[in-house]
């Protein structure tokens, strides 16, 4: 099976439009921190008091949680666990599979409440799946076309390549 | 599975040592730690058993500069190498844009070598990947070993698809760099060539 070169493309429209339901995440369950993060430990977007906390680390080892946990399920006979919680003090953890693709994770405190934030997270999903399939089609149509000027690997030489290794 | 964020200007790429158990893929990434400036790294994660031996994964950010504009950022993952942890090593691979195999030069340990490569392309298989369609070294590590094999014969035995072979002593850091230079410039050059034949997505101009 040939496989694709670039799975993943982010366009700014999209990832303003993911921002928005994240921000609003935040705002409506009252959580401290929101994230949005592929199934591969790709960041996508994030909001909230993250100034302590290495968002690459926490989305690289919530990836690796459900990547475990589908494991799991599976072993069950079942196909995913769609939803994981992590209870802790002060902080807990809700994370949800988006369409197979995306993992939300809410962090909050007692300032929230699991009911609450399973509530809205359950709302934000159908705008989450929405804009994904926006950026499918987006990136559906764009293979069609030409490479984008703003493509970093149109022009990219062996110099721009070794330059990267430089000491 | 390259993710390309043109909003942020980033690149991100993901990748996998992979080897036998104890071959040095942790120590690889311990020097990479241990020896890159701290503005081009992140924290090193490691799920490991009391032992230390990987339980999970290891887990390595690295941002090595701009490209055209585009941070440039590789997630370095390793697999547990322990025979029966292949269920978490078939999950690690999940996204992977390119493979270092590192292979231990001990001659006790030629049999693992050869039945962790075939695990690698079984694994890659069950993730819709082959082996010969990605970016892939193959490392010899423990160079320095009284027992190491011949690097002919280890060549000879573990070399699939002409890939590059590095010779490696991971404890010192020798051969370690080279190995993901190579590595990251075959991911580079691969994504360079794909955009080119216009398999990849592009930005449309707001």
């Amino acid at each position: 099976m040939g496989m694709a070169v670039t799975d993943t493309v982010m366009f700014p429209e999209e990832y303003e439009k993911l921002e928005h339901v994240v921000q609003s995440v935040l705002r409506d369950a009252n959580a401290k921190v929101v994230f949005l993060v592929d199934k591969n430990g790709q960041q996508i977007a994030a909001a909230g008091q993250m100034e302590n906390i290495d968002t690459t680390s926490l989305a690289s080892l919530t990836a690796g949680n459900v990547a475990a946990s589908d494991g799991l399920a599976r072993l069950l006979g079942d196909n995913e666990f769609t939803v994981l919680f992590h209870e802790g003090d002060p902080d807990s953890i809700h994370i949800s599979v988006v369409n197979d693709r995306m993992i939300l994770v809410v962090v909050f405190d007692m300032r929230s409440s699991l009911g609450l934030v399973r509530l809205r997270v359950r709302k934000c999903h159908e705008s989450l799946v929405e804009i994904l399939h926006q950026m499918d089609a987006r990136a559906a149509q764009a293979a069609t076309a030409g490479p984008s000027a703003d493509s970093p690997f149109v022009e990219i030489t062996d110099d721009d390549i070794d330059a990267l290794f430089a000491d | 599975m390259t993710f390309i964020n043109y909003a942020a200007r980033e690149i991100n790429c993901k990748l996998v040592y992979y080897g036998p158990g104890l071959g040095g893929k942790t120590t690889n990434l311990q020097c990479i730690y241990a020896k890159t400036n701290p503005q081009a790294k992140g924290k090193l994660i490691s799920l490991a058993t009391e032992s230390d031996r990987t339980l999970f994964f290891d887990f390595l950010p690295l941002e090595l500069g701009n490209i055209r504009g585009f941070r440039t950022r590789f997630h370095l993952y390793t697999v547990p190498g322990q025979v029966f942890y292949d269920a978490s090593r078939k999950l690690i691979l999940k996204g992977v844009d390119g493979v270092v195999f590192v292979a231990d030069s001990q001659a006790a340990r030629m049999d693992a070598n050869v039945e962790s490569i075939y695990n690698l392309k079984e694994n890659l298989r069950t993730q819709g990947y082959e082996l010969k369609n990605l970016p892939y070294i193959l490392q010899l590590n423990k160079r320095d070993m009284p027992t190491a094999v011949s690097v002919e014969e280890m060549t000879r035995t573990l070399q699939s698809q002409g890939e590059p072979v590095f010779e490696a002593v991971a404890t010192t850091g020798v051969g370690v760099f080279d190995t993901l230079k190579s590595l990251a410039r075959m991911v580079l050059l691969r994504l360079r060539r794909g955009e080119t034949q216009g398999s990849a997505a592009r930005q449309t101009r707001q």
